[in-house]
């Protein structure tokens, strides 16, 4: 903890103590906020690759009839596309934004294990280029989906074996970060800050590190597992030697349907922390919101299977994944209400960050009614495996995460710069992407629903009219997004040159710590602790 | 200039209005030909509909409050921030609206599972990249795949229009043919990675999984003939592999199992004839056509990195056992086409390899060699061992 304990108590002066000169900076930095920059610069130049990824799938689809690519690249596309969203994107861009503000909202002067946390990024970028390098391998980058089912993935050419290894030290450097995480939030948080004092996205995001933690180890023995099937003869998944395909698919789902909560428990945090600001009123129902939390992270380990309803399990097995699945929509249901009882009554502005929450809490809500439609095994009989299930989970993940982490930028951006962003592109960036993210995927809905699987790369020409306008949406969406990689640029580099006030928005700082300090942010924060913590909630 | 044409075609007809009024923007799910998948439809509108009213009441509430409840229009936020009661109320309610859905999805997942008391049994066999099907109680059995009309027009730069094919890749050289009126049991298995067999208006799919056995059941009343695909990532040509059922009246099911005893018959003989090799590499062609052309390309040069040339390789112009044990058994991507192709089609398309795509070796096998093969091979056997390597 050398680098942070600072010799002074003026956290004001930012000239002292600042980071190295140059390009070293950046690879020996132990300082939160710096690994916090380098966590979102990645997210987003691995959300522009994955977003390039699925605009190749998408061409391709515009039409039927192969236009562009052979069948064998575009299942590495939509393999790619999905391992490099989940794994480079979004994860690592909500990583980044627990390093950046878990500290400063909890009154901590950096994250509790600062060497670590710059070698979980670091291994997250070896982990990420070594996956990306599968590309160029004899053979192809990986095409059998990214749960990677066997036996399917067992041919895979040269990339398997790379494929494996960066599953595990994408492993390492998340179990890492949630580590890091843990611990700051159970030990440096300021006098005063018990745990129900908490804001939201802290909660939320102790949450996840468990979860990560918890998941992480199974799937990387999953994918050990399929390494040693291919490698050292051994028959896990193979009915040959006595093992069972299927078993591989309950181990990653076990990994996989807390994983997709991973993704989404976050959103919830910043959602709960944008919220309120805008509407200025406190949250409705913290604690509440805390439960529900935690509800969802539980129920969520004991679903798995309703990602497998059709692979031939005894009835009573379905029966009971249908009902567990169907309890999810209970705290889900919660957290909507909560959010929607914060905005009513309230004295609402929407500038950009809170026009990306409301969007998220609407289509979120949407993606959360497919879930629950899906919830009921025997109508999954027909949804699973189709289009209708894709437009289920990028409406939970596009809108809702990706809008959350948009969200998140816009609202923190003036506060990390100290230059205020372009509103008028900021609400243009809004209405491009919340339009055309709907022409993208809604009538993903009706396709999956008048029978079209998902990743085929050609279709039957009943399906071609809602694909032309899938793709023509998914167009618009991609290059919208270029907007907002040049609001974030124009504002790093001065902005709309407008004063920003430490507290950037209207009575900010009843709502969290970090809007108590000055924009921008000195390298420097909490070298001594906040003496009072803001208590809006309570 | 007629994606464009057609883009803007579809644009106009949306802004219109009128595309639902088009047969193909279909918006709902299918509600099948049989009563299990009527009970699915009514399931899946039940819920739909009980999510548009939850939704119309929470995105109404918020609407509601982002019109009224604004700084502009003056309003002053209110400061309440808890209510236990509430909280209460709508955990309560949502709960009660699932046990209302969860029994009627009982029903029918109970009535999905009960094979009992099935009239006949027909084995599926998903395969790398088409379906088997055997009928258990007639013997009837023969391979099904997608149809020579669809595979020219999918190739990559075919310039034929998907839209001229018929039925373009929802339609099979040899479909499935069931009796109406009957209780059909299936019994599902692959042969080499997992594949999903789904016709949408028989209202459910199943996973084949190698070496386990699935079961389902269903029973049509309609005549009529039903399309649908592998659901189930299996490859490279996953989305290649449709799947075609005819329902006929029992009579003409009759007769349709008469005249596959014959074309069997017929088949036999065949493999026991001597062939010229001319007559082989001509028949090859086709069988090459539909089976291998697909990853070796037509011109046989293969795809660089993926799948190697045949023009000038050293399995095809090798020996010629030792090509015919690769094909037979298959290795790695390369499925198995020993049980796939009948006797005849695998001596054909042998020798084609060897004598055109370039390769004169000059040599040829006749389709009696491959039976004699087949007959020492362990037959019917499922779990081939099939070295992943």
């Amino acid at each position: 903890m050398s680098a942070v304990v600072a010799e002074h108590d003026d956290h004001h002066d930012h000239h002292d103590h600042g980071p190295e000169k140059g390009l070293l900076r950046w690879i020996i930095t132990t300082n939160h906020k710096d690994i916090g920059t380098l966590y979102l610069v990645f997210a987003l130049a691995m959300f522009f690759l994955g977003g390039a990824m699925a605009l190749v799938i998408r061409a391709e689809l515009f039409e039927p009839g192969l236009q562009f690519v052979e069948p064998q690249f575009f299942n590495s596309m939509t393999t790619m596309h999905a391992l490099i969203m989940v794994f480079g994107a979004v994860m690592p861009a909500f990583v980044g934004l627990a390093n950046w503000m878990i500290p400063l909202m909890i009154g901590a002067p950096d994250m509790a294990l600062p060497r670590m946390n710059n070698m979980s990024f670091w291994l997250l970028v070896a982990g990420a280029l070594l996956l990306a390098s599968t590309l160029f391998m004899e053979g192809g980058a990986p095409a059998s989906g990214w749960t990677l089912y066997p036996p399917l993935v067992l041919q895979t050419g040269a990339a398997l074996p790379f494929a494996i290894f960066s599953v595990h030290l994408l492993g390492i450097s998340s179990i890492m970060g949630a580590i890091n995480i843990i611990a700051t939030i159970f030990n440096m948080r300021a006098p005063g800050m018990t745990l129900m004092k908490m804001p939201l996205f802290v909660w939320t995001w102790l949450i996840t590190a468990f979860l990560l933690i918890a998941i992480m180890p199974v799937f990387a023995g999953a994918v050990t597992m399929l390494l040693t099937d291919r490698f050292f003869d051994t028959s896990f998944f193979d009915a040959a030697g006595g093992g069972d395909p299927v078993l591989y698919q309950h181990i990653f789902w076990f990994f996989g349907h807390p994983e997709v909560y991973v993704m989404i428990l976050p959103t919830f945090g910043v959602a709960s922390t944008i919220i309120p600001v805008f509407a200025r009123k406190p949250l409705f129902g913290y604690s509440s919101m805390v439960y529900a939390t935690a509800s969802i992270a539980f129920l969520s380990f004991i679903v798995w299977a309703h990602h497998m309803f059709t692979v031939g399990m005894p009835v009573a097995g379905e029966l009971y994944f249908m009902y567990a699945t169907m309890l999810i929509a209970i705290p889900t249901g919660v957290k909507v209400f909560n959010w929607t009882a914060t905005m009513w009554k309230g004295s609402m502005t929407f500038e950009t960050p809170m026009l990306f929450s409301i969007a998220f809490v609407v289509l979120f809500t949407m993606g959360g009614f497919t879930g629950l439609m899906m919830s009921v095994a025997p109508s999954d009989f027909q949804y699973h495996d189709t289009y209708f299930i894709v437009a289920h989970f990028h409406y939970t993940l596009v809108p809702a995460s990706i809008f959350i982490l948009m969200a998140a930028a816009y609202f923190w951006l003036p506060k990390w710069t100290g230059n205020m962003y372009d509103e008028k592109l900021g609400q243009l960036h809004f209405w491009l992407s919340a339009i055309s993210v709907n022409v993208l995927f809604f009538p993903q809905h009706f396709l999956g629903l008048a029978g079209m699987p998902r990743r085929i790369p050609d279709y039957a020409v009943q399906f071609a009219d809602w694909n032309m306008v899938s793709s023509i949406g998914a167009f618009v969406f991609g290059f919208s997004q270029l907007l907002f990689l040049y609001i974030v640029i124009k504002t790093i580099r001065g902005g709309t040159g407008e004063e920003v006030t430490s507290e950037v928005w209207e009575d900010a700082s009843k709502h969290s710590l970090e809007w108590t300090l000055p924009s921008p942010l000195p390298y420097h924060t909490f070298t001594t602790p906040p003496k009072e913590i803001p208590t809006e909630h309570f | 200039m007629k994606k464009t044409k057609q883009l803007f075609a579809s644009l106009f007809l949306m802004s219109l209005g009128l595309g639902t009024a088009q047969a193909e923007y279909t918006l709902n799910l299918r509600q099948g030909v049989t009563q299990i998948s009527q009970e699915v439809y009514d399931l899946h509108m039940l819920i739909l509909w009980i999510c548009v009213l939850i939704g119309i009441a929470v995105f109404g509430t918020m609407f509601y409050s982002i019109y009224h409840h604004r700084k502009s229009k003056g309003h002053v936020a209110s400061q309440f921030h808890e209510s236990t009661k509430v909280e209460i109320i709508w955990t309560i309610i949502p709960t009660l609206i699932l046990i209302g859905m969860a029994i009627p999805a009982t029903k029918t997942m109970l009535d999905l599972d009960d094979v009992q008391d099935a009239d006949m049994s027909i084995k599926v066999t998903g395969w790398q990249w088409k379906w088997e099907y055997e009928y258990l109680d007639n013997g009837i059995h023969f391979f099904s795949s997608l149809d020579e009309a669809s595979n020219r027009a999918r190739q990559l730069g075919s310039g034929i229009d998907p839209r001229s094919v018929p039925h373009y890749l929802l339609n099979v050289d040899h479909p499935l043919v069931v009796p109406v009126n009957t209780k059909i049991r299936f019994l599902f298995t692959a042969a080499d990675v997992l594949h999903s067999w789904w016709v949408p208006d028989l209202g459910w799919k199943k996973d084949t999984v190698p070496g386990f056995i699935n079961e389902a059941w269903t029973y049509v009343e309609k005549p009529g003939t039903y399309r649908g695909q592998c659901a189930e990532l299996c490859g490279k040509d996953h989305g290649f592999m449709p799947i075609v059922v005819i329902a006929m009246e029992q009579g003409d099911y009759d007769a349709w199992v008469e005249s596959q005893k014959a074309g069997a018959e017929v088949e036999k003989q065949q493999a026991d004839k001597e062939w010229t090799a001319d007559e082989l590499i001509a028949k090859g062609e086709t069988v090459y056509a539909n089976n291998c052309a697909s990853c070796h390309m037509a011109d046989g040069a293969g795809m660089e990195g993926t799948f190697p040339a045949l023009t000038g390789s050293s399995v095809v112009t090798g020996d010629i056992d030792a090509q015919i044990e690769l094909m037979y058994n298959g290795k790695g991507m390369m499925p198995a086409f020993g049980q796939m192709l009948s006797e005849t089609e695998f001596a054909a398309v042998v020798t084609y390899t060897r004598n055109a795509l370039g390769n004169s070796v000059g040599d040829s096998v006749q389709p009696a060699a491959i039976k004699s093969l087949k007959s020492s091979a362990p037959a019917d056997e499922e779990e081939d061992e099939d070295d992943e390597e």
